[in-house]
């Protein structure tokens, strides 16, 4: 059992110690782990450490130092529907990662098959016009640690998530500027970080030609009115908005219009899904085709009750959350009370599109003192619920099975 | 409903060295050079049989900590995740290693 500090409680304990000046001296944490938290991870292992060592970043929990995956801790989620760029999820598969880029000397390319290849400063394409969307960005394997059975891979609860407002310039317009050719059929992503070994597959995305010419798909070069933390994709980052955040690709340094599908290891087999609803399947289930990852469904988190927690007898309970409808907006959250039998309404808050997270809130009677369990449930606008079983497969994509938070009442 | 905001932008009031977007400012965005360093990590694989070899071999191209983490898996998982680093993320890592890590890794005890 691990116990968390707060942050004055922390600050005051390493000043009394005098090793505050120590803590910031050394890039490197391991010798100074400031704190610590459990995931609730069944089974183990749950203890992870919460580190400020990374530049650009407050708080956050670390799963893995290199090449970063750095999880929002979740009570960052109740204080708004914008996640603050320093507690935004941090996700990179290789470990060559530049640590140095140069606003003037940077250029986007943008080539393949166009009329005309493209390579654009930073100072062209913020001359474009400006285009602003308020987008969930979510990993695909977001809370794979809860998955039962559990599966391999980067362990998150549910923070490998945030929102943001994204400003930059439509992918069209780039497009447009090239001028893509008759028969083009996909256009591939490429960012700035590479493979630590020689000839392991750059990682690399594709998006089909129309779903990049939708006017909604964007090149970002600022999140939440900033510029973009170098570890969320300094300078220019890609937005897919409602599909998983593989194709976000950070670091955006290169467009390719292609004249026959990808076919590269990131496409054709890495970040598959079962093709089947949900991408849901049974252990050891087997004969399904697969299909990549593409876009997400419904979830909803309450963010004021914590699971295990506990409330006072004899007053109502404030429920509060986050909800997203996944590719499209959220119509309805509901809660229950008694395990999935009543459903009542919650309020949603300020519409900020249809892609950003959305307040709800809600209130539960006063409870009489003992065990309670309130479920909320994400209604979306193209009819689509949240599903009530988690949902299962071997990579641990797209789980949004209804959340189930325990508290005591006392 | 796609919001699209052509001149205004949401002001960000914090001082920080980074540009930002200021709400009054119809000027195109401002942008200021990244230079970072990262945390290295120097957790190392506990001792036991296999130790040396996953030690020398996995640790050029991530750290351990996720590893670490990671579920009580089989071997069958552990076989295809290190034949996964090898054969597609090309680790360059011998067969007789290729065992002695996965012995090492299904062996593993969960840590705290």
């Amino acid at each position: 059992m691990v116990e968390r500090l707060a942050s004055t409680d922390r600050r005051c304990f390493l000043k009394g110690l005098g090793v505050g000046v120590l803590v910031s001296a050394f890039p490197a944490f391991s010798a100074q782990a400031e704190s610590t938290l459990s995931l609730p991870l069944p089974g183990g292992p749950d203890g992870r450490e919460l580190t400020n060592a990374f530049p650009g970043k407050g708080q956050m929990i670390l799963q893995r130092t290199r090449p970063p995956l750095l999880e929002t801790p979740f009570e960052v989620f109740d204080e708004g529907v914008f996640t603050p760029n320093d507690r935004f999820y941090v996700r990179w598969h290789w470990a060559s990662i530049p640590t140095v880029v140069d606003a003037d000397a940077f250029r986007l390319k943008v080539h393949g098959h166009v009329e005309r290849a493209l390579s654009l400063s930073l100072t062209k394409i913020a001359a474009l016009p400006r285009f602003e969307i308020a987008a969930v960005n979510q990993c695909s394997g977001n809370s794979r640690g809860l998955f039962e059975p559990r599966v391999p891979g980067a362990q998150w609860a549910n923070g490998s998530m945030g929102n943001a407002r994204w400003t930059g310039v439509r992918l069209k317009d780039l497009l447009d500027k090239a001028g893509v050719k008759a028969g083009a059929v996909q256009v591939r992503f490429n960012g700035l970080d590479e493979p630590v070994v020689d000839d392991a597959p750059d990682f690399k995305k594709s998006l089909d030609l129309d779903h990049a010419r939708n006017g909604e798909v964007m090149i970002a070069y600022a999140m939440n009115g900033a510029q973009l933390p170098l570890l969320n994709g300094f300078p220019l980052r890609l937005v897919v908005p409602g599909w998983y955040s593989t194709y976000w690709v950070k670091m955006l340094s290169d467009i390719e219009v292609l004249d026959k599908p990808d076919e590269q290891f990131w496409m054709k087999t890495a970040y598959r899904i079962p093709d089947v609803p949900g991408a849901n399947i049974k252990p050891g289930e087997t004969g399904f085709k697969t299909v990549p990852i593409n876009r997400m469904v419904p979830r909803s988190f309450l963010t004021n009750l914590r699971d295990g927690g506990s409330v006072q007898a004899g007053s109502p309970v404030t429920l509060r959350g986050i909800a997203f409808g996944g590719n499209c907006g959220v119509k309805s959250v509901e809660f229950s009370g008694d395990g999935g039998t009543s459903w009542f309404p919650t309020e949603l808050g300020t519409d900020e599109g249809m892609y950003s997270f959305r307040r709800f809130t809600g209130s539960l009677p006063a409870l009489v003192a003992g065990s309670h369990a309130v479920m909320v449930r994400c209604t979306n606008m193209n009819g689509l619920v949240q599903p009530s079983e988690p949902v299962w497969n071997t990579n641990g994509f797209m789980q949004n099975g209804i959340e189930t938070v325990r508290f005591q009442v006392a | 409903m796609i919001r699209v905001h052509t001149v205004t932008l949401f002001a960000a009031l914090v001082l920080s060295p980074v540009a930002v977007l200021a709400a009054s400012d119809p000027e195109p965005m401002r942008f200021s050079s990244q230079e970072i360093e990262l945390p290295s990590s120097d957790r190392t694989f506990p001792d036991g049989p296999g130790a040396e070899a996953i030690n020398n071999n996995c640790l050029a191209c991530h750290s351990a900590g996720m590893v670490l983490t990671q579920p009580k898996l089989t071997k069958t998982q552990w076989t295809e995740t290190v034949n996964k680093m090898v054969k597609v993320y090309k680790a360059p890592v011998s067969q007789e290693d290729v065992g002695a890590i996965v012995e090492y890794l299904t062996h593993l005890k969960p840590q705290p």
